[in-house]
């Protein structure tokens, strides 16, 4: 095949949607007012905040004043999980329960949350990445605040019990927040249905703008503030709003939501067309659940390839991807995800993740599989460690 | 600006003496696979020079670009000079290496000064010892994640 750029780090971030960008043009030269200003251009810019939060509700299926602008995932899960904490501890209740996996924007959160007196549980998350809900059950103690539980793995895209989760938490009068994400816009939300308290999530991860995310928080449960000053966001998140972010948010999100199912069908064939093919590469492996996936994430490891080194010879051919390897995380140590699912390292630092989004096509699945063997063997072929598994000093582990 | 300098991608993209000598002089192997780096060397030496030298490497970019460059620069030396080369001259003949990758340097000179070693006691050759400083010894804690 003829040589071509596909883009498949998808989880990373995505591409702009027309529609998207067609939402968010008017917000610069024409509807530019400030929603505080009681005049008409203000106000214009108000109704269409207005109606933004309605199209975003309509699609978590909660109420719009139940949704708060935020600047991103990372904002929304401070915010989320330090507005249960502060809640939790005021009836003297310091104690949380999560995953040993989520993202760094939780994990760190709650490491700040330990040193300010709260006891957090981390649950294991077994070795196909995916936790159940009689253990968050047999976690959760009476004086637990929070439960916080990802979505979506946005490394190995597994997808958590969340309803079930949802439910055990309503029972036992715990919060639950949820990190989705990677989740929404891609597989059906529903924090109604799914029993979720708080949820964060981010344009970007579905063909909206950076920079701009919204959490939901069910009413009655009360939010502190992260960002003090105006009243915007019913007080809750100072600033002025980002009207064309949020704009081109509301839009992205409604069209993914609009082709959820035939997105869904489309990429979950394409995911499994990969992994069949990639899985044809000797002492190669899956990382986390085949079926209790994201319909575009695909994550293997391949024995005694190191990850960066797979990433610069994908980029050579054309290929984006990313890797857990620690090489490519500024530390020696490789990602907590795969490290979580109990893998050895050496399988951790040769690990590869393609994220497909709607904008892949069967094509660059089939370069994909053209390439990726090649690109495999040419790391190994320098490898000292495959080597090792080829001579039989050290045993295969895939 | 990428992340690795063009010299860095060359030596990557076409590194220079893979392979493995079968029946080398002296083998220096350092690294682990928990760190994600292992260095392997071998050298061919004759009247103290070092006529021919392999690598293989599992790691990254620096880390393969390094074993390459590093081979590069004590082929045909003798072993005196070998001795001499320092992870510094390794990442300043690859344009620099970032900050976080300058350990791959490091295991190249460890890798060569463990080839020359093995050299030295296959074959009985006296030497300071002081020379080749066990390097788990000073190894540095890497950065927390």
């Amino acid at each position: 095949m003829e040589k071509r750029t596909v883009y498949a780090d998808n989880a990373a971030t995505t591409a702009m949607s027309e529609r998207a960008l067609e939402a968010m043009k008017p917000c610069f030269m024409q509807i530019y007012g400030n929603p505080s200003s009681l005049h008409s251009v203000g106000q214009e810019a108000k109704e269409l905040l207005g109606a933004c939060r309605e199209k975003i509700a309509a699609c978590l299926g909660c109420e719009p004043s139940e949704i708060y602008f935020t600047s991103g995932g990372s904002e929304a899960d401070n915010q989320c999980i330090r507005s249960a904490a502060l809640f939790g501890a005021r009836k003297g209740k310091r104690h949380i329960v999560s995953t040993a996996f989520e993202h760094h924007a939780v994990l760190h959160t709650l490491d700040k949350l330990k040193k300010e007196g709260f006891e957090v549980t981390l649950l294991d998350v077994h070795k196909n990445g995916v936790i159940t809900a009689e253990e968050v059950k047999a976690a959760i103690r009476p004086d637990t605040a929070l439960v916080t539980v990802m979505y979506a793995n946005n490394e190995i895209g597994t997808i958590q019990p969340i309803r079930e989760i949802g439910k055990v938490c309503r029972e036992a009068g715990v919060i639950f927040h949820t990190d989705a994400v990677q989740a929404v816009g891609h597989i059906p939300v529903n924090v109604r249905e799914d029993c979720v308290d708080m949820l964060s999530l981010s344009a970007h991860k579905f063909h909206g703008p950076k920079g701009v995310g919204a959490l939901y928080c069910k009413k009655g449960l009360p939010l502190s503030t992260l960002i003090e000053g105006g009243a915007q966001e019913k007080g809750k998140r100072a600033g002025t709003e980002n009207i064309a972010g949020i704009a081109g948010m509301a839009a992205a999100l409604e069209e993914a939501c609009e082709n959820l199912g035939a997105n869904m069908a489309r990429l979950t064939a394409m995911r499994d067309r990969l992994i069949a093919g990639l899985l044809k590469i000797p002492y190669s492996g899956l990382n986390g659940d085949p079926v209790r996936r994201l319909p575009g994430n695909v994550n293997m490891s391949f024995e005694g390839a190191e990850g960066e080194s797979l990433i610069l010879s994908a980029d050579a051919e054309g290929i984006c991807l990313s890797s857990g390897s620690a090489c490519t995380t500024a530390s020696l140590k490789p990602s907590h995800v795969l490290m979580s699912l109990g893998l050895p390292h050496e399988i951790a630092h040769c690990s590869l993740r393609i994220t497909l989004a709607d904008t892949n096509t069967e094509e660059d699945v089939d370069y994909m599989l053209e390439k990726l063997p090649g690109v495999v063997n040419r790391v190994r072929s320098l490898s000292s460690l495959w080597d090792d598994y080829v001579s039989g000093k050290i045993p295969h582990v895939l | 600006m990428a992340l690795y300098s063009e010299k860095v991608m060359d030596h990557f993209t076409n590194p220079r003496n893979v392979g493995v000598i079968e029946d080398a002089d002296g083998v220096g192997e350092v690294g682990n696979a928990v760190c994600g780096d292992i260095m392997k060397i071998y050298l061919k030496i004759d009247g103290g020079v070092i006529t021919d030298v392999k690598f293989k490497t599992f790691g990254c970019g620096s880390a393969i670009a390094s074993s390459s460059m590093a081979t590069e620069m004590i082929k045909g030396k003798p072993l005196s000079q070998a001795l001499e080369l320092t992870n510094k001259a390794v990442a300043e003949a690859l344009d620099g290496l970032p900050a976080h990758k300058m350990h791959c340097s490091v295991l190249a000179e460890e890798a060569i000064r463990a080839a020359i070693k093995d050299y030295y006691d296959r074959h009985g050759i006296e030497y300071d010892k002081s020379q080749f400083p066990d390097p788990h010894e000073e190894e540095e804690e890497g950065p927390e994640d």
